[in-house]
């Protein structure tokens, strides 16, 4: 089973670029720039079959490619965000929120779900990155915060699939808050002794590495994806060098020791399944 | 006018300035009278000023060089400060401080962001934007306090953490999530003052605790103005506008439940009057540590999951 498949460094892409989600017959692959037939990116779960390169993924396909079909329940899918602090910036937040609740008909940006992986059971929370750059406010901390508590009072696995530019701005420090929030609700779950699977994809930055993300009881990437807590362009912008190639990537952070595992798409559920097992 | 005082100072430096040469001169015709007459115009300006200022201008009184940092409060409340260092597995980060000392009759654990003063300190300490080994160092600290019973006072005064390549080499994500998840559940009472900037996770990195309390003219923010202003606006001299709209002062906090309380500072700010700043900031404190000693660590660790549960603003049908 190739774990570790070495895979083409990807091309650095704008997050615009690769945000898009393939459309039509052929697609342009931003791994290898070969045109690539959409059904076939579609069979192999959009992985790249000439480069591996892993395009983005939604929720349902996401929840589709981890749970057993037939076992799911949604979680908690009332919780709504408000506007605690009448924000507005060039835009309200209230305004943006609507328009993201329409383009994505999702209410806030992140879905759980109770289920089973390969017969397991899970409480599984997974990020929308097209809902608002999968940013972290008062609904996805509460959502997370009661995932991980679902999962102790269930005595459950806890999985949380992240993708995310970080915290909310729009929220202000309750934001913030969200991460001690989370946090502490993860040290209950630690203590109970139920295992906690972080699966990063691409991007995961900010506040939400800087919490939930990085402390699983195993923390597991997909090839390619952006992990850090400060962005690339901040940290160009501050230090006023060109960054190492492959900075940040997943494979960066594997041999920095912050990844148990970087893990193919098409190998994801089986090693998450056989992970649980052998901690629950 | 140091180049970092904030536009609104410069009258009453100027005042100072004036007072201070009258007092050069020889006494005699007129000048105590005249000491005298600039000395209450100085107190009613800076009352005027201080007293409508916007959120812009708090952040920078947060910001100013003469505030007082951590080392500060360590010399002017404590004895037998022991500063201790490194993480035991890279370096030592001067960014943040930590160590063991006496207060007002017990010893504490002590952590919190330095900054420095002049400009070679400033560099020395990073501007207060610890590495990854600040974090691992003050956990060390905290765990020690945890282990020998001793509580800890957390001082929260950071621009943020420091976005280099090392630092995100070594885990800089990881180090904030391990101390949040870590504090959460440490069994002896952390009390936590924001007594300048208290900078996005950087802050909060040493910020969960018992009791948080903010000084007056702190702020404490999920990204600071100018990045908030630099992504929302696309417009970085649009910070004022994002300083009000994010609301990150100390009454504001308190409004929106995330803090215990505020700290009335000197007319001027703390860094007009930091032994009234001391005092005020010490008796806070001690008020907060005589009602956590009274909690067993199992009690304090759920009140403070109580705590952090409730923060946060949503709807649910
Ligand atoms: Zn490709």
């Amino acid at each position: 089973m190739a774990w570790f498949r070495r895979t083409k460094r990807p091309r650095e892409v704008s997050e615009r670029q690769r945000s898009i989600v393939p459309e039509g017959l052929w697609v342009k692959c931003q791994g290898c720039r070969e045109i690539i037939y959409s059904k076939e990116l579609e069979r192999n779960v959009q992985i790249c079959p000439k480069c591996g390169y892993h395009f983005r993924i939604d929720v349902q396909a996401r929840i589709d490619l981890l749970l057993d079909s037939g076992s799911r329940v949604e979680l908690f899918e009332g919780v709504r965000p408000s506007d605690p602090l009448k924000f507005k910036d060039t835009k309200s937040y209230k305004a943006r929120l609507k328009d993201y609740q329409k383009r994505t008909a999702s209410l806030d940006a992140v879905v759980v779900v109770e289920g089973t992986v390969e017969e397991v059971e899970v409480v599984l929370a997974v990020i929308d990155y097209r809902f608002m750059g999968g940013s972290m406010g008062s609904v996805v901390g509460e959502k997370i915060t009661r995932a991980a508590e679902r999962a102790l009072e269930s005595a459950r696995s806890l999985v949380v699939v992240s993708a995310s530019g970080g915290a909310r701005m729009q929220e202000g420090v309750l934001s913030l808050m969200q991460m001690a929030k989370i946090s502490a609700a993860l040290a209950r779950l630690s203590e109970a002794r139920l295992p906690y699977i972080s699966i990063l994809t691409d991007p995961t930055t900010g506040g939400v590495t800087a919490s939930f993300a990085m402390l699983g009881d195993l923390n597991i990437a997909e090839p390619g994806a952006l992990i850090g807590f400060a962005g690339p362009r901040v940290i160009q912008q501050t230090i006023r060098e060109e960054l190492p190639e492959g900075f940040q990537r997943s494979e960066f952070l594997l041999e920095h020791g912050f990844l148990d595992l970087v893990v193919e798409r098409t190998q994801l559920k089986a090693t998450v399944a056989r992970c649980l097992r052998h901690l629950s | 006018m140091s180049p970092s005082e904030p536009s609104f100072e410069a009258p009453l430096s100027e005042l100072r300035r004036r007072i201070e040469e009258l007092e050069a001169y020889p006494p005699g015709s007129g000048r105590s009278k005249e000491i005298d007459r600039l000395r209450s115009q100085l107190t009613k300006a800076t009352a005027d000023v201080y007293k409508t200022l916007n959120r812009w201008q708090k952040t920078q009184v947060a910001r100013h060089h003469d505030r007082p940092h951590v080392r500060d409060y360590v010399e002017a409340l404590t004895n037998n400060w022991v500063e201790l260092h490194g993480d035991r597995a890279f370096a030592d980060d001067p960014a943040i401080v930590a160590g063991f000392a006496t207060f007002r009759g017990r010893t504490v654990a002590i952590v919190g962001h330095q900054k420095g003063r002049s400009t070679k300190q400033r560099i020395h300490r990073n501007f207060g934007q610890p590495r990854p080994e600040g974090y691992r160092k003050a956990m060390r600290i905290m765990k020690l306090a945890e282990k020998f019973g001793r509580p800890v006072l957390s001082f929260v005064d950071t621009p943020g953490a420091y976005p280099g390549i090392g630092a995100e080499e070594r885990g800089q994500a990881e180090a904030i999530a391990r101390n949040l998840i870590e504090m959460a559940a440490l069994e002896t009472p952390i009390v936590v003052t924001v007594t300048g900037e208290g900078g996005s996770g950087g802050a909060l990195a040493i910020g969960v605790g018992d009791r948080v309390t903010m000084l007056e003219y702190a702020v404490y923010s999920v990204i600071s103005p100018e990045g908030c202003a630099a992504i929302l606006w696309k417009d970085q001299s649009k910070r004022r506008e994002a300083a009000e709209a994010m609301r990150i002062t100390a009454p504001d906090l308190l409004e929106l439940g995330i803090i215990d309380a505020v700290i009335p500072e000197p007319t001027g700010g703390a860094h007009a009057d930091p032994e009234a700043t001391f005092r005020s900031v010490g008796d806070v404190i001690e008020k907060a540590l005589i009602e956590l000693e009274e909690l067993t660590p199992r009690e304090l660790v759920t009140a403070r999951y109580e705590k952090f549960r409730v923060l946060g603003v949503y709807e649910e049908a």
